[in-house]
């Protein structure tokens, strides 16, 4: 399977073991990433605060930059994939400022590209009996919490791949690396997003809220499509609770090469949910460096 | 015509809410205050309206009260009111088109610091074309005179490899430049600098 790849600029930096094991699990799956040429930044949280045409123009500069391999669309961070999903909605219903914006972007826009998340495909496109077949390592015995947040299922007319309230794609997921899903009501409550940078306090009473929330449903980590609530989840917290991303966790069932790099990157320590794991910590997991 | 709100005579805009549903595509006098938007919010504790009563606010006019609010840039665009609210009214959208309103208009609002940011961020997003933390939170720092929070943080996560030194440039920065230019020349968009 081929797509067109955006990873967006979190993944460069400071979600860069998201993006690490992003590409070595679509190896393992076969699903062969082409990066948008020149890509820019889609303009995050902050366009849509500030114009709607800008919001819309900036991941359509993208969205043209992909036109030419014609290839459907994956992004592994929630909030670009949100944004990208809504410029394209807005293409398609609103004709006036479709026909502005490509004129500013000189590109005709085809409509024929599907954008997707990176969950969405592995779980949907490439599905979950092959991702069980490629699990060498299962995660008995390691309790995770899934965490949708907001972007991934709302709004529901934009994302439309899972359910708004309940969704369930990450929790089959985990299910299939062999971990255990939690049952908890905080799947798909906000982290707060840019407002870590604005009023931080915000912040830390959402993630607090959270990450009591998974505790106290028995997780012994959380799970996250988005590096803007892993990072949020990571640094604004008090519990020590460890937050992997859902391609980590997928790399650490296939023992992928590399995930011990990825597993280091992280600023809450991850040792404390890898020695729940049944059989103990394989050597993948011991990790000398983030001890110390 | 004028109102007393609050202990203070004000005028008021009889114009606001056929501008806000115009420019947003919304009917925000289809609610009817049944508070699920307020209810859901995860940040209404910190704003100094709910949305719905914002909405009432802007039915009634009170131009400088409702962009001046700390609510509209305090929503952290969750969606989850525009997902719950029965009237099918996208409050995250409207909450967007105030924004807009409150920047062209140039009006300070009791939350400094959130317009701040997402200016320095677009700065440096027309600058690089991508987006460079560091600069970033030292355009922001020295913005906001904030200059010691989160130190350590940062420090943590440029140990870790999370914070690069240097921006990334991409090639088509003229081209975005561009871009910027005549979104700004087709209408009225404020500069984005504090």
């Amino acid at each position: 399977m081929r797509l067109s790849y955006y990873p967006g600029c979190s993944l460069h930096a400071t979600a860069k073991e998201y993006g690490l094991s992003t590409r070595a699990v679509c190896e393992a799956l076969g699903i062969e990433l082409v990066e948008i040429p020149d890509w820019c930044c889609c303009g995050a949280s902050s366009a849509h605060s500030f114009n709607r045409t800008l919001s819309v123009a900036l991941p359509a500069r993208n969205i043209a930059a992909a036109q030419a391999e014609g290839l459907d669309i994956v992004l592994p961070c929630a909030a670009c994939f949100g944004n990208m999903r809504k410029a394209d909605a807005t293409f398609r219903e609103d004709e006036k400022l479709r026909g502005e914006i490509e004129e500013m972007l000189s590109f005709q826009y085809s409509g024929k590209l599907q954008i997707l998340h990176l969950l969405d495909v592995i779980c949907n496109r490439v599905g979950l009996e092959t991702v069980r077949q490629r699990v060498v390592k299962e995660l008995t015995g390691m309790r995770v919490a899934p965490y949708y947040g907001c972007l991934l299922v709302r709004p529901p007319e934009v994302c439309g791949f899972d359910d708004t309230e309940n969704p369930t794609t990450l929790d089959n997921l985990i299910e299939a690396v062999g971990a255990q899903p939690v049952k908890w009501s905080y799947k798909t409550e906000c982290c707060g997003a840019s407002l870590a940078l604005i009023q931080p306090e915000i912040v830390e009473k959402l993630v607090g809220e959270i990450t009591e929330m998974a505790l106290e449903a028995g997780a012994s980590c959380i799970a996250t499509a988005c590096p803007l609530c892993s990072t949020n989840l990571e640094t604004r917290q008090s519990v020590g609770l460890p937050i992997f991303f859902f391609t980590e966790l997928m790399g650490l069932a296939f023992d992928l090469e590399g995930c011990e790099k990825w597993l280091k990157m992280h600023l809450v320590k991850t040792e404390p949910a890898l020695e729940t794991l049944q059989g103990g910590p394989s050597e993948c997991d011991t990790m000398p460096d983030n001890k110390k | 015509m004028q109102v007393i709100w609050q202990g203070e005579t004000i005028p008021i805009d009889f114009s606001l809410q056929e501008v806000v549903n115009r420019r947003s595509g919304q009917q925000i006098q289809l609610c009817y205050h049944c508070h699920k938007c307020g209810a859901g919010c995860p940040v209404a504790s910190f704003m100094d309206y709910m949305p719905d009563r914002l909405f009432r606010m802007a039915q009634l006019g009170l131009r400088r009260q409702v962009l001046s609010s700390s609510t509209i840039w305090l929503c952290s665009a969750c969606h989850t009111c525009a997902t719950r609210c029965p009237n099918d009214i996208d409050v995250t959208g409207v909450m967007d088109t105030l924004k807009e309103m409150a920047l062209e208009e140039k009006i300070k609002s009791r939350q400094k610091v959130a317009a701040c940011f997402h200016k320095a961020f677009l700065a440096n997003l027309r600058r690089f074309g991508q987006l460079h933390e560091a600069s970033l939170m030292a355009v922001l720092k020295l913005k906001t005179l904030n200059l010691f929070s989160d130190m350590k943080l940062g420090m943590r996560m440029f140990v870790k490899g999370k914070i690069a030194l240097f921006p990334k440039r991409i090639k088509g920065r003229k081209e975005l430049r561009k871009l910027f230019k005549e979104i700004r020349r087709r209408g009225k968009v404020p500069e984005e600098s504090c």
